[in-house]
């Protein structure tokens, strides 16, 4: 530490005494090498130990630390305070229901998660004498990408048409669920275009794009999703001249 | 007794706030002139099927200087939307693999603009060809 001080605002909202949330400055002492979590951590520990937010890892792997740092969705672990000099505003990502403080409510995208299927189907069942489902790394690039996802829910605070209709599915889901899809062990492709082919599913986006700008594991949940807008238009057409079945 | 009472923020003025947004509202509403433009062309289209008098008089309409300033105000604007057409282009396709390597984003834009340059050159000297 260095006698250095900067101004962290951070949103406070308490449900018990609190209408609606308010800004609460804190000077903290700050180095050059302190992340927005290490402010916040210095806030709880000897400033105001009420404060609450989410962390876990420190690493931008967890995905826990997610929150608006200046009006831009971060990872408050992958964040530093030297890059916003003298004073900083810290709030709860954008467009989930703010719990407490810096926590969200996370029911809705736990939901979506589940129903996408966000695990590996096997085509056929084959006994294990029979051993692994194996793959080349040719056709694991075609997912590989998308399986970065750690469920930090940044692009959906970045998301203007989640945060104005909920039922939306997502930039976040959407990658993930085409994360299975394009996996060659997959079978479970044609239940998931349920999900994309539906009013909330793809054609939801209008390519606002920002999901993939802020996306800290370099995702491109954007991609995702207008690739699939483009796999459920062929999903629809092409079932005039073949039958259903087979996504890819 | 539960004591949750999460909170929704209201979203008024949303895309002010963030200059992304501020720039995606303009691109989208730079398609509002590649509509009108469009009606232009409808509107020459439907002069033309009532006969010479009529197209000549849309011809000459065209050569006035409000029109002319229509035009350029036109042209600025698609030009934008296209740009930004293709900004957003490699976000919207599969992965290009050419010569085992993945094509850059910069490199498929690159070649979107390319490409719309050579389609323009041709198209006027199609344009121009014809008027000799």
């Amino acid at each position: 530490m260095t006698d250095q001080t900067m101004s962290i605002e951070v949103m406070r909202y308490r449900p018990e005494q609190d209408k609606e949330p308010w800004l609460q400055s804190f000077e903290v002492p700050y180095s050059d090498d302190m992340s927005v979590l290490q402010g916040l951590q210095y806030i709880r520990d000897y400033l105001d130990g009420t404060l609450a937010f989410r962390w876990s890892c420190r690493q931008a792997i967890c995905g826990s630390c997610g929150m608006m740092v200046d009006g831009v969705p971060k990872l408050a672990c992958k964040t530093f305070l030297r890059d916003y000099p003298g004073k900083v505003r810290i709030e709860a990502l954008n467009h989930f229901p703010i719990e407490r403080d810096l926590v969200v409510v996370l029911d809705d995208f736990i939901d979506k998660l589940e129903s996408i299927t966000p695990y590996i189907v096997p085509k056929e069942d084959k006994p294990l004498s029979e051993g692994e489902y194996q793959q080349t790394p040719a056709q694991m690039d075609w997912y590989a990408q998308f399986s970065g996802c750690i469920n930090c829910l940044l692009c959906y605070a970045a998301c203007p048409q989640y945060g104005l209709n909920q039922d939306f599915l997502g930039p976040g889901a959407i990658a993930l669920l085409h994360r299975y899809n394009q996996d060659s062990r997959d079978g479970a492709c044609e239940q998931r275009m349920e999900l994309l082919a539906a009013q909330e599913g793809v054609f939801n986006c209008t390519a606002v794009g920002y999901c993939s700008e802020v996306c800290p594991k370099a995702v491109d949940p954007a991609n995702a999703v207008n690739l699939n807008k483009t796999a459920v238009a062929k999903d629809y057409f092409l079932r005039f001249a073949r039958p259903k079945g087979g996504c890819k | 007794m539960n004591k949750r009472k999460p909170y929704v923020r209201p979203m008024p003025g949303w895309w002010r706030k963030n200059p992304y947004f501020i720039e995606y509202m303009i691109h989208e509403g730079t398609a509002l002139f590649v509509a009108a433009y469009a009606f232009v062309l409808l509107f020459g289209l439907w002069r033309l099927s009532q006969g010479e008098a009529a197209w000549n008089g849309f011809i000459a309409a065209l050569q006035s200087p409000l029109s002319m300033l229509l035009h350029l105000i036109l042209l600025l604007m698609i030009g934008y939307h296209s740009y930004t057409w293709f900004k957003i282009m490699p976000r919207t396709l599969p992965p290009l693999i050419i010569g085992g390597k993945r094509v850059s984003a910069a490199a498929i834009t690159a070649g979107g603009f390319i490409a719309t340059l050579l389609a323009s050159l041709a198209l006027l000297g199609i344009a121009w060809g014809i008027s000799q």
